[in-house]
């Protein structure tokens, strides 16, 4: 197989010393809160609470990786036919034929739990959301990676509209159990409904999207239509898939991956070469459609979200 | 057992080890192994290393129940064929996957326990398949026996890197460590004697 090309295990932007790195990213971060507070009129919703607020703001638009990544789109064939969905199956390869008659519409994604305003959004109201392209590699556990042009919206703009409380601090979401259409649900490797969770800091976050389409069209069933979870610094299970149920929560949700395998699954999950998974190592990916390996960055290489986890042991809360 | 039936069953093994091979060369060859042939290849290679690895602990079983002792002579080719899969299957890991590039390979090892037990796996076969020539095998005497019961040891490795393969329990893993123990067990002494009491 083809010899790794440097460039392409060191992105130029990574050339730098990471810390370097890091560090200029909070600067630039908090500089460009400052320009957002001053260019831009008070939002009439009342934002959840400082932190988060501070967290939507701090990284305008999408990153410049999309830029780079716009030439290593990794081809619809392989994205739509290389999933992990174990409602369905637990073979990658199966899913989009027993997914193909999975009924997305009407769909309803409820959500409540610690707001003022809960609310329950049809496929409608989701859609009308204003739609923007956003082009992100994926990292999977299992050590693969795909660059997926997703279409969607920030997770925030509908968080916004439901209000969480002061005592919100994470965001529960829930996949569909729907024994008639998910044939995977017989098999009891997770505990269903699949459940994931972030803290209410990372779901505020300006790189955290909903995700209705890709490649300019809407989601393939077996990619989680309608609705998913796209968190591109973490490994690929938090994107959690056809969600049916968002809830604002004071505790730590436990996820159904914590819950299957506490010492091999953590609630942060962060994409992070130097932390092996205990029986295989992080430290490279397999680029699917590709051929090729990658070393596999620290957050995915999504380093302006490293304010975030400032002061936290990366190892201990993996 | 006839010399036909033996000769019958010898070119069973070798025509049903060498046709999966064939097969997959040809679909790998035609790109019909799916969006990531390199997991597929080596995935299946790792199966079959398995299946020959298992299915060459049956004829001494055989030979307990029947009394034949021919039967024996399958294990052989079995076990050769298993770790020529097995050779294979790490070479697909080493050069479709890493592109040889010792350095990742190293780091990838040194962090993975599943992939620590398929190694050790490879070298204990590696061991067995070098002492199966027949110049060594008289030259180690009655140390050879011994020596070639590492084969289930061998076999609890793969069984155990196929496990930790996956983020949960898997069906295939743990009914090929259902079939180990069933087969390890047979050979235990006092079940032996059960398995060869009926033939009388």
């Amino acid at each position: 197989m083809s010899k790794i090309d440097p460039s392409e295990i060191t992105p130029e932007h990574v050339y730098l010393n990471r810390r370097q790195l890091i560090a200029g990213m909070g600067a630039l971060a908090a500089a460009s809160l400052l320009g957002a507070c001053a260019s831009e009129p008070a939002s009439e919703v009342p934002t959840p609470s400082a932190a988060a607020s501070a967290a939507t703001q701090a990284a305008p638009g999408p990153t410049a990786q999309a830029e780079q990544l716009q030439e290593k789109l990794t081809p619809l064939d392989d994205v739509a036919g290389y999933n992990n969905f174990y409602e369905f199956t637990l073979s990658k390869t199966r899913v989009a034929e027993l997914a193909e008659d999975f009924k997305t519409s009407p769909w309803e994604v409820q959500v409540g739990g610690l707001v003022n305003n809960p609310q329950t959004f049809s496929l409608e109201d989701i859609m009308a959301f204003e739609q923007e392209e956003r082009i992100y590699r994926m990292r999977c556990v299992e050590a693969w990676s795909m660059v997926i042009p997703w279409r969607g919206f920030r997770l925030s703009e509908l968080l916004e509209i439901v209000q969480p409380t002061s005592q919100a601090r994470y965001v529960r979401f829930e996949t569909l159990a729907d024994r008639s259409q998910m044939p995977g649900l017989k098999t009891p490797v997770l505990d269903w409904p699949y459940v994931e969770g972030l803290r209410m800091d990372e779901a505020m976050h300006d790189l955290t999207i909903l995700a209705t389409g890709l490649y300019g069209k809407d989601l393939p069933p077996q990619n989680g239509a309608p609705v998913r979870l796209v968190v591109p610094w973490k490994y690929g299970f938090k994107s959690i898939k056809s969600i049916v149920k968002i809830d604002l929560v004071a505790e730590m949700p436990v996820s159904s991956w914590m819950e299957a395998g506490p010492n091999e699954y953590g609630f942060y999950a962060n994409v992070n070469p130097d932390v092996p998974h205990p029986r295989w190592s992080q430290a490279t990916e397999r680029v699917i459609g590709t051929g090729e390996r990658r070393q596999t960055e620290l957050f995915n290489g999504y380093y302006e979200v490293a304010p975030l986890y400032e002061g936290m042991d990366l190892e201990e809360n993996f | 057992m006839s010399r036909k039936l033996l000769r019958r069953l010898q070119i069973a093994t070798h025509v049903g080890a060498l046709t999966p091979l064939a097969a997959l060369t040809w679909l790998f060859w035609q790109d019909r192994l799916g969006p990531v042939p390199v997991v597929a290849v080596t995935r299946l290679l790792g199966r079959y290393a398995l299946a020959l690895l298992l299915l060459s602990l049956v004829p001494t079983v055989v030979r307990t129940v029947t009394g034949v002792s021919k039967v024996a002579r399958l294990r052989r080719p079995l076990g050769l064929y298993a770790f020529l899969y097995a050779t294979l299957h790490v070479l697909a890991f080493a050069g479709l996957d890493y592109g040889f590039d010792l350095g990742l390979i190293v780091t990838t090892i040194r962090e993975s326990r599943r992939e620590i037990v398929g190694l050790g796996a490879l070298l204990i076969l590696g061991l067995l398949a070098l002492t199966s020539i027949p110049a060594l095998m008289r030259a180690l005497g009655k140390t050879w026996r011994p020596l070639h019961r590492l084969v289930y040891v061998a076999a609890g490795l793969v069984v155990l890197h196929y496990l930790w393969n996956y983020k949960e329990l898997r069906r295939w893993p743990v009914l090929a460590g259902v079939a180990l123990a069933l087969l390890l067990a047979a050979r235990l002494p006092p079940v032996a004697r059960i398995l060869g009491q009926r033939r009388r």
